[in-house]
């Protein structure tokens, strides 16, 4: 946010100022509860990197962070859809390519933004794909941002590479890894892990997704993905890193995914809503904790 | 070594090569290509899978073939056999590793060499079929399997999404790059099709429903069918077990086999 704001009135102290939302210039302006809070305060200058979709939103609207979301899943870039984004378009200025914004507060970069049709493939080598990565942080006009989370794709080959290489002068926070309970994926997970050791990124922790599916009739709990060699848990044991949370399976979460709808809004009593509360309260306020093993 | 007469020798006795592909992440494309081939197996057929998802190879974990050295011959690489009577061949960086936990951190142009080298340079012998494992997306490891086949036929491609929106939108890319690659579609399967619990029956479509099957419709491609989540399943996949042999009542087991007959229908057409 600016520090001071097109729409702030007369005698705004600035939204940097210890004075933001609290002086008497405040009362009424509509950035008031924003600056209030110190969400609208210069970020540190390490860039805050999670990888997740939901905890952004969380952050975004329950702690009225400024954030922003790229999406660096060139060939599979589902972001747009899920936050209810299809069809918008990236616009240029003189500052730069501007990001699409949910919300005030919250901004999004995806290639899926610069795709005329839902049909087009995006068929590039590596060199090319990192092209896109360098521009997505060079030349979007991002603003101010609390915390800039980037979406991956599977793997620990170019797009993670370039990440790391070009956030390297903005300073990565640590990563957030995602698996689900079973062997088959935390064998590609400890790889990942692997990755972030090489390149230096601390974890913050592990999040355990699709863990359990509790019956809507019966109420009973089936381990659809099971965890037959200990789940997440074990993994974190061994490598000595926090596990975040777990995140149980609800059919809800993939309805609101497609029709790019909050799921956090629209279920909140959700047990998996739930979840990814308590990993969001976890973390954000403890920042800086992170395993660097 | 002339990598183009190479292939030519070691495809050469290779009746059918097909590309199991997705857009999405974590459809289960490895798990319908291992499915697949089991299925192909027990149909009397001799099989072959290369895993090329070099970053995240999962077919020797999903058919218990753990790390086997992998010899040379004159002609090349020996496949590991997952079976004493040598009806499954796998070739995958899974069995290149010292430490299963190594990660593979190589941008596109190693990749494609690999790739290269694991299309021409492994000595397959006589297959009914090839299938061929990849990662998801549409970059290095897609361009470099069908260059490298170039002077062989791929049959087609199988493509693997879930119920989902989010899944079938990446498919659709997917889709699109077979066209302008020239690779037809033999099908699309609709992978965690619904979920039937085991203590009451109660079916409740956690990744949506029906999106595969209207995906298959709106690009004019085949359907070949439906596989539900299934516990038993992931647990099969987790020990290396064989499911449709330990399974053959189940649902997921007419499902598959299903999609295996069809499939195979359409090759030997």
């Amino acid at each position: 946010m600016a520090d001071v704001p097109s729409d702030a009135p007369e005698h705004c102290p600035g939204t940097s100022s210890d004075q933001a939302g609290k002086s008497s210039a405040c009362q009424g302006c509509p950035n008031q509860n924003i600056c209030a809070s110190g969400a609208a305060k210069a970020p540190d200058p390490g860039i805050h990197a999670y990888i997740s979709i939901w905890l952004l939103k969380l952050v975004s609207s329950v702690y009225k962070a400024i954030v922003a979301l790229l999406d660096v899943d060139i060939c599979g870039p589902s972001i747009p859809k899920i936050m209810g984004l299809e069809g918008e378009q990236v616009h240029q200025s003189g500052s730069g390519w501007s990001p699409v914004y949910v919300e005030d507060n919250l901004a999004v970069m995806s290639i899926g933004f610069l795709l005329s049709s839902p049909d087009d493939a995006v068929i590039w080598r590596g060199p090319k794909k990192n092209g896109m990565i360098k521009q997505f942080l060079r030349d979007v006009d991002w603003g101010e941002v609390d915390y800039l989370i980037v979406d991956t794709p599977p793997g620990t080959s170019d797009e993670h590479l370039s990440i790391v290489q070009y956030l390297s002068g903005a300073g990565i926070d640590g990563a957030v890894i995602i698996t689900t309970p079973q062997e088959v994926s935390l064998q590609d997970v400890r790889k990942e892990i692997r990755f972030c050791k090489k390149v230096k990124i601390p974890i913050i922790g592990v999040i355990e997704n699709m863990s359990g599916f509790v019956c809507p009739k019966c109420k009973n709990t089936s381990q659809i993905f099971p965890p037959t060699t200990g789940g997440a848990q074990r993994m974190c044991e061994e490598l000595n890193l926090p596990l975040l949370g777990s995140v149980p399976l609800d059919p809800r979460i993939g309805r609101s995914c497609d029709e790019g709808k909050s799921f956090l809004t629209e279920v909140p009593d959700s047990p998996a809503a739930v979840a990814y509360q308590n990993i969001v309260q976890s973390k954000s306020s403890k920042p800086q904790q992170a395993s660097l093993y | 070594m002339d990598s183009s007469g190479e292939c030519d020798r070691n495809l050469h006795q290779v009746k059918h090569v097909v590309l199991v592909l997705s857009g999405k992440g974590g459809v289960g494309k490895s798990t319908i290509t291992t499915e697949l081939a089991l299925a192909l197996i027990h149909a009397g057929k001799k099989v072959g899978i290369l895993d090329v998802d070099l970053c995240g190879p999962s077919i020797p974990r999903m058919l218990r073939v753990g790390k086997p050295e992998v010899h040379q011959c004159d002609a090349g690489w020996v496949p590991v056999y997952a079976d004493p009577q040598q009806q499954l061949a796998i070739m995958s960086i899974g069995f290149l590793l010292e430490d299963s936990d190594e990660a593979v951190i190589w941008r596109g142009p190693k990749k494609t060499a690999l790739i290269g080298q694991f299309v021409s340079d492994v000595a397959w012998g006589e297959l009914d079929v090839l299938l061929v494992d990849t990662p998801p997306g549409t970059s290095d490891e897609h361009l470099a399997v069908l260059e490298n086949l170039r002077k062989h036929r791929v049959d087609g491609a199988v493509l693997v999404t879930t119920p989902q929106a989010v899944s079938t939108g990446d498919v659709r890319r997917e889709i699109t790059f077979c066209k302008k690659t020239a690779v037809k579609i033999l099908g699309i399967v609709e992978n965690m099709s619904g979920f039937v619990c085991p203590h009451c029956s109660e079916c409740s479509n956690i990744f949506s429903k029906g999106g595969g099957e209207e995906l298959a419709k709106l690009t004019g491609s085949v359907f070949l069918g439906s596989v539900p989540l299934d516990p038993l399943l992931a647990a099969s996949l987790e020990e290396g077990q064989d499911f449709l042999q330990a399974f053959p009542d189940s649902s997921t087991y007419t499902a598959i086999s299903q999609i295996a007959n069809t499939l195979l229908s359409s090759l030997d057409a």
